[in-house]
């Protein structure tokens, strides 16, 4: 045993997180946190000055989306703490990984009201998987090391550790539990990640009978790294697949099985054969009510195989034929093995032939669509989603905030690749692109990051990109600037009777180019149709700073198809050019 | 609160579900169980917390009032909090179930007679005697205090304070015989 080493908390701090192995960590310090900056300076991690602690959060977000690995944020006390909600409320509702530290008062004042006090684990108990005040410096690396084993494991998601500071500065007697001292100090946290092999053999023998069945893969596929199986399992059975807004990417989309994203503005296809199907497998999906519709209408004669890593899923919202708890890409290993056991044995499949061929009419009847832009009229904001799409070098990440602009990315964006789309989709947090672009870039530097973004959206966190331009972190941004709150105009629109309430952002400010330009970045401003390609040409160009593009577009486009709030998605409304043959998606 | 019949509290209502939970006695706890029944729109008719046997854990047995479908997604919830390590729900028939209860009572003239007579059919216990009131205290099944309660309630009650009940599963033929050779040892 080497002699015992006394460290402040501050430094046990640092060196538990790069024994977690973390490389980078987000930030911004304050009163209560300044003893843990003190030994960062002599760290190996890189730590990036955010502008507005959000502004960490989202980041730490973005990097946890393309990596795979734990986001490490770490803020102060009080305002800090409270800004940092919004995030991790975001990572809780997605599952992303995350660890956050946070300043607290010290000790001695907790309750007293103390300058920048705030109840940080309570205020944060609710939107994190679980949190943590740390009382004693010799309890830092044990809360480090579980808050790392809780983020990662089972159900991914947020921990927060709260540090007050003068348990930085305390003196402790440095010591690193073993992963059994873990696992043994968490006794009531032991997820499943095998499935049940009897609900595998059922469910594979479901799966050969379905005539009509979908693959519905959520966001689940990709924190179990599972596209990989999920794509034989489709491949071997010929099921074809939807991929919801969390699960973009997870299934190529130019793969003939491919029908793309289904829901509230999913595309025709993707929604019906759900709503058609008898069997309908649920990988790492929740039937979230912006896939489902209406629930009692939610695709009523399917059986269902439900697979979750957590168990509360099994059920909550649609009761499952085949409830199986364990992890994707386990679990769809062992399925597909007991499928090709059941071939083998002689088994035959039902033939999935007149279904498919029933999608491929869908798919030519309904395609994606919006009408063409009227010659010298505004930009159509799909026709600068197709020129960037096509614009963009192979390997491109593309983030985005929320509302109409991230609806289209994910329409009309081509996935062709696991990791590459990083978004909102649970809490739908506006702001969250610009951020989480440049966790995404801090993540995969070797790939080019394109963030596509609303006018709306780019006000709320633009600031982040004075923290990519002074950290040298070149980000993509392309605002779709339609001079208002689009979707909520398209709301009062259609369901308000155009009376429209709060949503004009129009007035001539911002002036775009020149706040890129005050933050660093190179600003592009495109208003007319044959200067969309070589503004996006240029922006691919630009590797050394940050390039925002605006696109000035139609400010009345709708996203269809598009399934009203509380209907059920049979009644989705579809492109209105498309009306005339409705009658054929049945 | 749900409707609750106000004489028959805990009653027999098909809602009415008795959850044993074990968890890691660390500070926030309760407020982390009272916190997911709040957020996720369950109501908590009464609680109960206190260590266990190993003071590393506690024991929280909560009452509460709903069906049994949204019972199931509580349970999986509540399982979600790390520092819950078993929830067992208590079949009321297969359970013992204590509860106390303290109770004062006006009680003037002759009247204070028929109240130390009721304390002393339902084997109470007179806690405090006042000028025109009595404190009593009482503790049995809950079944047992609703009775009482309601007798009481024809005198005037002033103020009273249940517990909430605490719970243990009954223990069948195998088990007690098992306690008992382990006492014997």
């Amino acid at each position: 045993m080497s002699q015992k080493e006394t460290l402040t908390g501050a430094e046990a701090l640092i060196r538990s997180l790069e024994k977690e192995q973390v490389d980078v960590m987000f930030g911004l310090p304050g009163g209560c946190i300044l003893p843990a900056y003190d030994p960062l300076l002599k760290s190996s991690i890189r730590h990036i000055l955010v502008r507005h602690e959000q502004g960490a959060g989202h980041m730490a977000e973005g990097y946890a989306h393309v990596t795979g690995r734990p986001g490490v944020a770490m803020v102060t006390s009080g305002p800090a703490a409270t800004n940092m909600v919004t995030p991790l409320c975001d990572a809780y509702m997605d599952s992303i990984p995350l660890v956050v530290i946070t300043g607290q008062v010290p000790t001695t004042a907790i309750g007293t009201d103390a300058f920048q006090e705030c109840d940080t684990v309570g205020i944060t108990r609710s939107v994190t998987k679980h949190n943590e005040l740390v009382m004693r410096a010799e309890d830092i690396p044990m809360a480090i090391r579980q808050a790392f084993h809780v983020a990662t494991t089972g159900r991914p998601g947020p921990v927060l550790i709260d540090v007050p500071k003068d348990v930085l500065q305390n003196s402790m007697t440095w010591n690193w539990p073993s992963d059994d001292e873990v696992i043994d100090s968490l006794p009531g946290y032991k997820p499943t990640t095998k499935g049940h092999p009897r609900m595998i053999k059922e469910a594979a023998k479901l799966i050969l009978a379905a005539q009509r069945p979908i693959l519905y893969l959520g966001g689940g596929v990709l924190k179990a790294r599972a596209a990989e199986i999920v794509r034989e399992l489709a491949e071997l059975t010929q099921i074809p697949v939807v991929t919801t807004l969390m699960a973009r990417g997870a299934f190529p989309d130019d793969h003939p099985l491919c029908l793309g994203m289904p829901g509230m503005h999913g595309n025709a296809t993707a929604i019906t054969a759900m709503q058609k199907s008898d069997l309908l497998i649920a990988l790492g999906s929740r039937f979230d009510d912006r896939v489902t519709g209406k629930v009692s209408g939610f695709a009523q004669e399917a059986k269902i195989i439900h697979v979750d890593i957590d168990p509360a899923e099994q059920g909550k919202v649609r009761r499952p034929d085949v409830p199986i708890v364990g992890d994707c890409r386990l679990v769809v290993e062992e399925l597909v093995k007991a499928i090709k056991d059941l071939l083998n044995g002689g088994d035959t499949q039902a033939d999935v032939g007149p279904w498919r061929s029933r999608l491929s009419g869908w798919r030519e009847q309904f395609p994606l669509a919006y009408d063409a832009m009227e010659p010298g009229g505004a930009l159509k904001p799909q026709f600068c989603l197709e020129k960037l799409r096509d614009g963009a070098p192979d390997g491109t990440i593309v983030a985005s905030g929320v509302g109409q602009h991230q609806m289209w990315t994910s329409q009309y964006w081509n996935f062709t690749e696991p990791y590459t789309w990083v978004n909102s989709g649970g809490l739908g947090t506006m702001g969250f692109a610009v951020p989480a672009a440049i966790g995404a870039k801090v993540g995969r530097p070797d790939r080019t990051v394109w963030a596509v973004d609303g006018d709306g959206c780019f006000q709320m966190t633009a600031q982040e990109l004075i923290t990519a331009t002074t950290e040298n972190i070149p980000v993509k941004i392309a605002i779709l600037n339609n001079s208002s709150l689009g979707m909520v105009r398209q709301w009062q629109e259609m369901f308000y009777g155009e009376r429209y309430s709060e949503v004009n952002l129009g007035g001539g400010v911002p002036d775009y180019v020149k706040w890129a330009e005050a933050m660093g970045c190179v600003g592009i401003r495109v208003e007319a149709e044959e200067e969309v390609e070589n503004a996006i040409d240029k922006a691919n160009s630009i590797n050394d700073r940050s390039v925002v593009v605006e696109f000035r577009v139609e400010q009345m486009e709708k996203v269809f198809p598009m399934v009203p709030a509380g209907a059920g998605n049979d009644d989705l409304l579809i492109q209105p050019s498309q009306n005339s043959r409705r009658e054929f998606l049945r | 609160m749900n409707p609750v019949n106000p004489n028959n509290p805990y009653g027999d209502s098909p809602q009415h579900h008795i959850l044993s939970v074990l968890v890691q006695n660390r500070p926030g706890v309760l407020a982390r169980v009272a916190g997911l029944f709040a957020r996720r729109g369950y109501n908590i008719f009464s609680l109960a917390v206190a260590p266990t046997e190993d003071p590393d854990f506690s024991r929280i047995t909560i009452v509460v009032n709903v069906e049994s479908t949204p019972l199931e997604q509580v349970v999986k919830q509540l399982f979600k909090l790390i520092e819950v390590v078993r929830i067992t729900e208590l079949d009321p028939r297969k359970s013992v179930e204590r509860e106390l209860m303290m109770c004062t009572v006006r009680a003037v003239g002759d009247v204070r007679g028929q109240i130390l007579e009721l304390v002393n059919v339902f084997e109470g216990k007179i806690l405090a005697v006042g000028t025109d009131s009595l404190t009593l205290s009482l503790d049995g099944s809950p079944d047992k205090l609703d009775d009482c309660e309601e007798l009481l309630r024809s005198y005037g009650i002033i103020e009273i304070q249940r517990t909430g009940r605490v719970a243990l599963p009954k223990l069948d033929r195998e088990a007690r015989s098992r306690a008992t050779k382990g006492k014997a040892n």
